[in-house]
């Protein structure tokens, strides 16, 4: 017979999963747990609902729990089965299949349900919350309609970030507030007025003190809003996000003693001691909870309530952080005008900054920030300390960086945290909880994360965390870049990237518009990645536009600092013939070019042609057969090989075959930076292979392939991607690396820095093991050469070669 | 006084682009903006030399091709924290023809 205890938990939510995960890290073998769930699935990062709303994450991201974790932990899953009772005299409870299951401890964690207001029409189809997965989905379903229109009803947290995903889907937004102003429990007026402007910009239409009056439908599918002025609002798609109350119908049923929640001690143990209760369904001390940080601090209590241990939970004071990309926004603390109590107030229109401080008695007691929330977390502090702020006083609104002495770098700001001070306000996560991590040898973002959960649930504080690795490990840690793109974005490259393929974005208007751009057309810096973003991604949808082509690009030749250009047509692996020389000797006659020189990449560069004769020469180098070598693109630039064993005595293979068919494979593609290939015939490696983007080694048994070399501004050697046995598995894994590197680097990174943020793991699990995907990538690479792969000069020569000559030339007018 | 002179018309100017004309004091760079508004410059840029006119065009402004300087279009000056100054030339649209104000290079021409 099992001496385990039984532990039942009804619902997998946020707050029940982190109580089984500290149970079961204390004592990992004394309970036999069942866990039920209304909802078919196990427990997911709730509060990333947005994020799969508006395409930025995947629901598969946001899993916290999986089967397999369940599974290692002998947790019996009923999941999408709801409980039908709860018989506390006999201790048992009762599921779908009627069979009473006994407990020896029960753990209540319900949850909330949203409300929904009881307008009429509140019951047609159409009309939809925002709690689960479920809502989320029926929401991107109902944006796929072309056209569609939404109504959210509520302007909180919830209802604009339901408000923000529907609109980055592509749908007509419309957000209906109560209220005079915008999260209004969490905002002031002027920060409320700025989140509207902000999202007014980015085309969400917002009504303030607006009254819901009715729903209007058709055939019982929801058709318009009507307000109680008249208007009337069309939609296909309604959201009510006013609020949420404590879900407590079974508890009740129970008999368990019930206010607006299930009434828990400060051990979280309801009316009955057996029964304890966690999460959105219960209320404590007369309060209940809605944000993850207290419910993540009950789910501690619980555990060790569970274990015997002595703990009590306490009331703190929350924070709040609006998900919304684009969108910087923080509240905390009281602040509600009074007596006694005085503002400061920094306002940066132009930056759309606001931040206001609300200081009672020489202490913070509120803070609201908008647009700038670096340091939110150390006004945070102020207030939860109750630290007396008059020593710095006159210079608190700018900041920790600013108080005692000259202005400090950012990082320092951070070096003076105290070690109590909270990093991860979602986990409750200390500075000094980091740096015992690290200490204990965690010593990056994904392990810090994995060992104390901090930047785990929300990720807003994810810089800071990286800030602390930072000051800790010195220049052990290169804090990752999170830059813009540029001015006219806050958007970095990889998120820029991901939304163009998850909203599908096809061309620069959609990208400037979907995404907010801040200027009319891009500039010098986002054009040019943008235009690669969208040429990689949608081959056959997106025209390239040579305006936001670099000019080297745009006139496919190098620009030399006197403005005239250098023309290197390509010589496949190396290889040329006494003809092409001919013809390069006699263009090079023809249209006196004086400099003539053999290239590190194994052909000649003819160097100091005019810009108006590149037409000419082209189509001069064109009659032999001579296509452009892209000397000039980041993109595909040659294959640089060795004679291999057709002539050498140690070649292994025919490696100057190899290099010929791969450039022949990949000649013509665009990518984010220029891409350098090598093959040498044996280990002696005369080609150079081990410096390149990707150079293979010919050895006896096969072909070693090594990526993320370098012999630029930075040297560095490949590393071993696989060894294959056979010339064409070479070829495939070049061609599948490539187009993985084509559709995820950022613009202007070479493979190596690429690698260094993605880890050649993960680049191997694609290319290497995932068999299927590596076809993928081929095929998605066969289609994009199938638009361009073609000589950019004889379509120059053939269809603008006029566009190389003046417009006009005034010199002739006058001399006439 | 103004002379304007038929350079061509808008449609061989490419959108956010730009064409040259060469005149014998130098070449100018004639741009036309995504709205297709039109505005001259000599095509040199104070720095270094480098063409304007193959330059990214965004706005109403243009970026150097050889040390990304970028250049207001509508006075020719330098903007941020580069300064200098590349000479303007009026310029007028009719019927879907560029003209171009030659009186400045007339003048000089002449002088």
């Amino acid at each position: 017979m099992s001496t385990k205890r039984k532990l039942v938990v009804i619902g997998a939510g946020m707050a029940s999963g982190r109580a089984l995960e500290h149970l079961l890290d204390a004592e990992p073998d004394n309970w036999d747990i069942t866990l039920f769930n209304a909802e078919p699935r196990g427990n997911y990062n709730r509060i990333m609902l947005s994020p799969v709303l508006s395409g930025e994450k995947t629901y598969q991201e946001i899993v916290t729990h999986d089967d397999d974790w369940y599974a290692q932990r002998g947790i019996t899953c009923r999941f999408g089965e709801k409980v039908s009772a709860v018989d506390r005299d006999a201790k048992t409870v009762t599921g779908a299949d009627g069979i009473p299951l006994p407990y020896d401890k029960l753990l209540v964690a319900t949850g909330s349900a949203p409300f929904i207001i009881p307008l009429p029409g509140h019951d047609l189809d159409g009309v939809i919350a925002y709690r689960d997965l479920e809502d989320t989905n029926a929401m991107i379903d109902a944006a796929a309609k072309p056209d569609a229109k939404a109504v959210v009803i509520g302007g909180g947290l919830l209802g604009l970030e339901a408000a923000a995903g529907l609109k980055m889907r592509g749908m007509d937004v419309t957000v209906v507030h109560l209220m005079g102003h915008l999260m209004e429990r969490q905002l002031d007026e002027a920060a409320g007025y700025l989140l509207r402007k902000a999202l007014t910009d980015r085309g969400i239409n917002v009504l303030c003190s607006a009254n819901s009056k009715e729903i209007v439908g058709e055939d019982g599918r929801v058709k318009a809003l009507l307000l109680d002025d008249g208007t009337e609002l069309p939609c296909d798609l309604l959201v009510m996000a006013v609020g949420i109350r404590p879900n407590t119908q079974l508890a009740k049923e129970a008999g368990l003693a019930i206010g607006r929640g299930i009434h828990v001690d400060d051990q979280m143990v309801t009316s009955d001691p057996d029964v304890l209760a966690v999460g959105e369904c219960v209320e404590h001390n007369g309060a209940i909870f809605g944000l993850v940080a207290p419910l993540y601090d009950q789910a501690r209590i619980v555990a060790k309530t569970l274990t015997g241990e002595d703990a009590a939970f306490v009331q703190k004071e929350v924070s709040t952080k609006l998900k919304v990309t684009g969108c910087d926004l923080f509240s905390a603390g009281d602040f509600a005008d009074g007596e006694g109590r005085e503002d400061i107030v920094l306002r940066d229109p132009a930056r759309g900054v606001y931040k206001r401080l609300v200081i009672e008695n020489d202490r913070v007691i509120g803070a609201v920030m908008y647009g700038d929330t670096a340091d939110s977390n150390w006004f945070f502090g102020l207030i939860k300390d109750g630290e007396d702020i008059s020593e710095m006083r006159e210079t608190l609104i700018f900041g920790p960086a600013y108080q005692g002495g000259d202005p400090l770098d950012p990082m320092a700001a951070v070096a003076a945290l105290p070690d109590d001070a909270e990093i991860c306000g979602c986990n409750g996560v200390s500075k000094g909880d980091i740096i015992a991590a690290i200490h204990d040898g965690a010593n990056d973002l994904a392990t810090v994360r994995a060992v104390t959960k901090a930047s785990g649930s929300c990720g807003t504080c994810t810089g800071l965390v990286e800030q602390v690795l930072g000051v800790t490990l010195g220049d052990d840690f290169v804090i990752p870049a999170a830059q813009s793109v540029c001015g006219c974005t806050d958007l970095t490259h990889e998120e820029v990237r991901r939304l163009v393929k998850s909203q599908e974005l096809k061309s620069q208007q959609a990208v400037w518009q979907e995404l907010g751009w801040k200027t009319k057309d891009g500039c010098h810096v986002c054009r040019p990645a943008i235009n690669y973003y969208l040429l990689a991604d949608w081959p056959v949808e997106y025209q390239d536009d040579p305006q936001s082509r670099f000019i080297n690009e745009r006139k496919h030749a190098n620009i030399q600092k006197d403005g005239t250009f250098s023309v290197v047509p390509r010589m496949f692996g190396g290889m040329t013939t006494p003809d092409e020389l001919r013809a390069i000797a006699d263009a090079a006659d023809k249209y006196n070019v004086p400099t003539v020189h053999v290239t590190g990449g194994q052909r000649i560069d003819l160097l100091g042609v005019k810009g108006e004769d590149l037409p000419a020469i082209w189509a001069d180098l064109n009659k032999a057969g001579l296509v452009s070598g892209h000397a000039y693109s980041k993109g595909l630039r040659t294959v640089k090989t060795c004679v291999g064993s057709s002539h050498c005595r140690f070649g292994t293979q025919d490696s100057t075959g190899l290099g010929v068919k791969i450039e022949k494979k990949l000649w013509g593609a665009w990518s984010p930076h220029k891409f350098k290939l090598a093959v040498s015939g044996c280990p002696r490696n005369c080609a150079e292979a081990t410096c390149k983007d990707l150079g293979i080694v010919c050895v006896d048994s096969g072909y070693q392939i090594g990526v993320g070399g370098a012999a630029g501004m930075d040297v560095r050697e490949t590393d071993l991607l696989v060894q294959v046995p056979s010339e064409q598995e070479a070829i495939d894994v070049t061609v599948a690396f490539y187009q993985l590197y084509r559709e995820n680097a950022k613009y202007l990174d070479r493979p190596y820095k690429w690698i260094a943020k993605v880890g050649l793991d993960w680049v191997r699990e694609r290319v290497v093991d995932d068999l299927e995907n590596r076809q993928a990538l081929i095929d998605r690479f066969a289609l994009s050469q199938s638009v361009y792969q073609k000589d950019p000069w004889a379509e120059h020569v053939r269809e603008r070669a006029d566009s190389y000559a003046p417009v006009a030339d005034l010199t002739l007018q006058a001399a006439e | 006084m103004t002379s304007w002179i038929d350079i061509g018309s808008l449609e061989d100017i490419p959108l956010r682009g730009a064409r040259v004309v060469k005149t014998s004091l130098g070449c100018v760079a004639v741009f036309r903006a995504s709205d297709d508004s039109v505005f001259a410059l000599h095509d040199r840029c104070p720095h270094k030399g480098g063409p304007l006119s193959e330059g990214i065009v965004h706005g109403h402004k243009v970026t150097c091709p050889l040390h990304n300087w970028v250049f207001d279009l509508e006075t020719g000056a330098a903007t941020g924290t580069d300064e200098g100054e590349v000479a303007t030339f009026a310029t007028r649209i009719e019927a879907g023809r560029v003209l171009l104000d030659a009186s400045v290079l007339e003048k000089q021409t002449a002088a």
